[in-house]
């Protein structure tokens, strides 16, 4: 069952400096119970995608078009009020920095108990008890002494926590984690994507995680979509994307990760050239100007997604039948020296 | 390096340590940033620190280049002790060693052209007088990292991310170092950026004979660049060796730990199994008391572990552990 459907979705910032065109159409289904990736580098768009799902795109930010079927519900045209039924309530949301996500001057469980007293009926006793378990949920240990501390006195990786169970308090469907272990240690990272897994079985999640770290979506994500440029690149499933990738920025993005094996030493290939800029984004392709095989038609008109196999499509020409066909994708050579600028 | 030259010690530092007062009225508070730490570098190799933030990899560096007076301990450079000395005594090995910082938009001041930004250190060491000349200078920097002449006289706010770091790193070599302390120089930067900042250290290292410390806590980039590299949690060090041999068989078990830890780019990969998840988090570096520091969260630990803080000692040939029980963890034979 499809849980969450965005078509064509395009949100721009109106800027003083012009229209930032930060999503520029795009669509994808989330299947309940699903991990969804969206895996992208800095102002490719993936924020701002989970941005407008919640409702969040403020001024001078705006949802130019497009559908965000929620359950059917299409979520862009909701008023405020109804929004807010459904955001906290069926979607919630954690962030990446989980020091200023909390407020300072509060106790943990207040902040627990202020959502769930806001979205349900439960008297406050009742929201005590509610916000113990749920930190029980997410694996803080003495939750009836920490329910009373303030953020300070949890440590990065336990605020994170924290912040998980006030996003799980109403029993969402859906939660939307944006970069939710960057700003975390890898042994931390570890724990919460751990947690993350668990949670999904546990108490029946869809989740949309976004990251820029290929590894964490290999460990935990079942369907990825790539993102460059505002525009999905590809989308498949993970053993898609790691192991069949058909866009040449998916590819580019692997062969500038170093391996984690003996030997890595080798040179790494990274992509030539600097990401675009969406004040005006180039006609076409948005990666045609860093592609190594970039043809004539990339430049004058965007890809269509092309359908690799079930579930896996690129959006590229060269899967187009008139296409030359390349053989070994990316065999220049990578060089920093090359231009850039 | 990655050839087998000669191992000739260019940095060694011996029990250095870095405390910071934290006290208040009646409340005495000491954070051991760094504490009592030792590791050489060999001239020509890259030297990776990692662990986990708070761990004092970053105050080492600082220490390394004498941006931090250390509280205890000496820094060896090629043959002379550096950590007493006064700030005046200090220019000669100014020169020859310097940093690369993490955050390229803090790092460059945004009031100065690229030309000024680079060209100050020349100026200050008085390497080259003559205007026309630092100029020549300055663009042949730029050409080595990547830029253009004509940036020369932009700002830094002109400049991208990558760009920016590429301007920090011409800063860097404009005094022919021979050391070069990298703060997690890559770590700002997107995933497509950071190859091409990578690459470039590597040839410029090859081109300029330069030796690296480089500090991340990007694992696998870690792994990728560096010759030997050493491990630190809470103001020690855990292990050191050859990068290789740490990754395929860490000894310690904080190193097993986090470098199991490392989410692994393929799918097929499930690591939960041989993951070893550490419970709890980083204790706190205030006050520490004698012991294994790793011990709270160390699943092997026994009583020793938390009264007798364990030396850093050679377990196998170039590997260096501090653990008591490092020979029964691994199955090793006691010497």
């Amino acid at each position: 069952m499809k849980i969450l459907e965005v078509k064509n979705l395009k949100t721009s910032f109106f800027t003083h400096m012009g229209e930032v065109q930060a999503v520029r159409g795009i669509s994808f289904d989330l299947e309940k119970g699903e991990i969804l990736g969206i895996v992208g580098e800095s102002g490719s768009g993936k924020s701002v995608t989970s941005l407008s799902i919640m409702g969040l795109i403020d001024e001078p930010g705006k949802i130019k078009e497009g559908q965000i079927l929620f359950q059917g519900k299409d979520l862009s045209k909701l008023t405020h009020h109804e929004l807010e039924d459904i955001r906290g309530n069926d979607i919630s949301m954690i962030f990446q920095d989980p020091m200023t996500s909390l407020n300072p001057v509060f106790r943990i469980g207040n902040q627990i108990k202020e959502i769930i007293l806001e979205h349900t009926d439960l008297s406050k006793e009742e929201a005590h008890e509610k916000a113990i378990k749920l930190l029980k949920l997410v694996n803080i240990p003495e939750p009836e002494t920490r329910i009373n501390q303030y953020p300070h006195q949890f440590s990065g990786g336990m605020r994170q926590r924290a912040l998980i169970a006030m996003a799980l308090s109403c029993d969402p469907k859906l939660l939307i984690a944006d970069e939710p272990t960057t700003a975390l240690d890898v042994t931390i990272q570890a724990q919460i994507l751990e947690l993350l897994r668990e949670l999904k079985d546990k108490v029946d999640l869809s989740i949309i995680l976004i990251t820029h770290d290929l590894g964490v979506i290999a460990e935990i994500c079942s369907d990825v979509i790539i993102m460059y440029g505002g525009l999905v690149m590809e989308k498949g499933s993970v053993f898609d994307i790691f192991e069949n990738p058909q866009h040449p920025y998916t590819k580019g993005l692997h062969q500038s990760m170093p391996k984690n094996v003996r030997g890595s030493k080798e040179r790494l290939i990274p992509i030539k050239g600097t990401p675009p800029d969406l004040l005006e984004p180039p006609t076409g392709c948005p990666f045609s100007p860093r592609c190594p095989h970039a043809m004539e038609i990339c430049m004058k008109k965007d890809a269509p997604l092309f359908k690799i196999e079930k579930g896996h499509t690129a959006s590229c020409w060269l899967h187009h039948e008139d296409a030359p066909k390349v053989e070994n994708y990316i065999q220049v050579k990578g060089d920093a020296f090359d231009e850039i600028v | 390096m990655k050839s087998s030259k000669i191992q000739q010690p260019l940095l060694e530092v011996r029990g250095l340590k870095k405390h910071f007062d934290l006290s208040t009225i009646g409340n005495k508070k000491i954070l051991a940033a760094v504490d009592g730490i030792d590791f050489v570098i060999y001239k020509g190799e890259t030297f990776g620190l990692v662990g986990e933030s708070g761990c004092g990899k970053t105050t080492t560096g600082r220490l390394i280049v004498k941006l931090y007076n250390p509280t205890a301990g000496s820094i060896i450079f090629d043959g002379v002790d550096y950590a007493g000395v006064s700030e005046r005594d200090l220019k000669p090995f100014r020169k020859r060693v310097q940093m690369i910082f993490q955050d390229p938009y803090a790092s460059l001041n945004s009031r100065m052209t690229v030309t000024e930004i680079i060209a100050e250190g020349i100026k200050v060491h008085k390497i080259i007088t003559d205007k026309e000349d630092i100029l020549e200078r300055v663009h042949e920097l730029l050409e080595k990292v990547g830029l253009k002449r004509e940036h020369a006289g932009r700002y830094p706010h002109e400049f991208s991310g990558g760009q920016r770091q590429r301007i920090g790193i011409a800063r860097a070599l404009a005094l022919n170092p021979d050391l070069i302390v990298a703060d997690e120089p890559i770590s700002a930067l997107d995933v497509s950026i950071q190859a091409q900042v990578i690459n470039m250290l590597e040839d410029i290292q090859e081109e300029f004979d330069l030796t690296y410390l480089f500090i991340a806590h990007d694992l696998s980039m870690v792994r990728h660049i560096s010759d030997r590299i050493g491990v630190m949690y809470l103001g020690k060090m855990m292990e050191i060796g050859v990068s290789d041999d740490v990754y395929e068989r860490p000894l310690h078990p904080y190193t097993k730990s986090l470098l199991s830890a490392i989410p692994v780019a393929d799918p097929r990969v499930k690591m939960k199994d041989s993951r070893v998840i550490l419970q709890g988090d980083v204790t706190s570096p205030i006050n520490p008391t004698p012991g294994c520091r790793f011990a709270t969260r160390c699943s092997y630990a026994v009583e020793r572990c938390h009264n007798e803080t364990p030396e850093l000692k050679e377990t196998l040939p170039n590997r260096f552990t501090a653990c008591h029980l490092v020979e029964e963890i691994n199955g090793l034979t006691t010497k």
